[in-house]
């Protein structure tokens, strides 16, 4: 450990202002970006399987969790180009 | 050879690569990460020079030094878009360049913090950081000309011509350094020689640089698979994927 104590971690003799700012905008735009790309493939896999289901010609099955957007009828889900 | 580069090529084959690939990435990319910012934060030795404000430099120069090396790897699958009309090639493009921005922008900023402190200046209109700026722009400028092309095929020949021609920034950053006065430090890292640092802090340096390397993967691969989504939604095979008859085991069921 570099530092005496929890406190001199923190205040890091005077820099810590500007050594936890950096940290903090890299950790908080890092999970932005991360959890933000993982949501948006979901959420397209997602409008996929919409998609697929209420223009596929066979059937849907009754228990899968598809069944309701088939009802639906023809929903384009559009999505954002980022 | 030709096989394999019409693999590479294939949409579907990338999905499932990328699929299996992807729990590694982000695993090892946030060990990697973790243990340089802990070591580098908390257990590395203060700099005599600067002090602890030093300690921006765990992020600093990993996320500044990805930022490039994503505009370079940008540059080559542009390169292949113009060449080979590969779809990959563009689908990475679109993929990188957010992340790209993200990280310009955050090696931007921690640059600015790490600059009060230490020049006595958040800013200043040296060679550094007006190409690196310049860096910021190019990939603002790809991301915009993406958008306002509604055209696939047009707005992927557009892009990487841009990203082409941005490509003559990159050696302007990396030796900014050398060739004009600036306030910023020279490279932590050279391939030819010994770091200038001590090993306490080189190595978690290197540590974090690796990180983010993976975490990029990661974040490729899945910004990749939405794209290729998108695109291929009324393909047979995105069809079988949504619907399980095809797996590629986790992510997508």
């Amino acid at each position: 450990m570099a530092f005496d104590s929890f406190g001199a971690f923190l205040t890091m003799e005077g820099h810590g202002p500007y050594v936890w700012a950096s940290y903090a905008v890299f950790f908080l735009l890092m999970a932005v970006l991360m959890i933000g790309s993982y949501r948006r493939r979901n959420a397209v896999l997602q409008s996929c399987r919409q998609h697929a289901g209420s223009r596929s010609p066979r059937a849907p099955k009754p228990d899968s969790d598809t069944a309701p957007a088939a009802t639906a009828s023809f929903t384009r889900v559009d999505v954002s180009q980022d | 050879m030709w096989q394999f580069f019409h693999k590479l090529g294939s949409p579907k084959w990338f999905y499932g690569i990328a699929t299996r690939l992807m729990p590694w990435l982000l695993v090892l990319g946030l060990l990697c990460l973790g243990a340089g910012l802990v070591w580098g934060l908390a257990f590395a030795p203060k700099d005599y020079l600067q002090g602890n404000s030093y300690r921006i430099i765990f992020i600093h120069v990993p996320s500044a030094f990805l930022a490039q090396s994503v505009y370079i790897m940008m540059a080559s699958a542009a390169l292949v878009t113009l060449v080979w009309r590969m779809k990959l090639a563009d689908v990475f493009v679109k993929a990188a360049a957010p992340v790209g921005l993200v990280l310009t922008f955050i090696s931007l900023f921690t640059g600015a913090v790490w600059g009060k402190p230490t020049w006595g200046t958040w800013w200043i209109w040296d060679a550094r950081l007006t190409s690196m700026l310049i860096l910021l722009f190019l990939y603002g400028g790809v991301i915009a000309l993406d958008r306002a092309i509604n055209d696939e095929k047009s707005a992927a020949r557009a892009v990487a011509v841009l990203v082409l021609v941005g490509v003559v920034n990159i050696p302007i950053i990396k030796y900014s350094v050398d060739w004009w006065n600036t306030l910023h430090q020279p490279a932590t890292f050279k391939l030819t020689e010994k770091p200038s640092m001590p090993a306490e802090m080189w190595v978690p340096l290197l540590l974090s640089v690796i990180g983010l390397y993976l975490l990029f993967g990661w974040l490729a691969c899945l910004r990749m698979q939405t794209e290729i989504l998108l695109r291929e939604q009324r393909t047979r095979w995105v069809q079988e994927l949504v619907h399980g008859s095809v797996s590629f085991n986790g992510g997508a069921r």
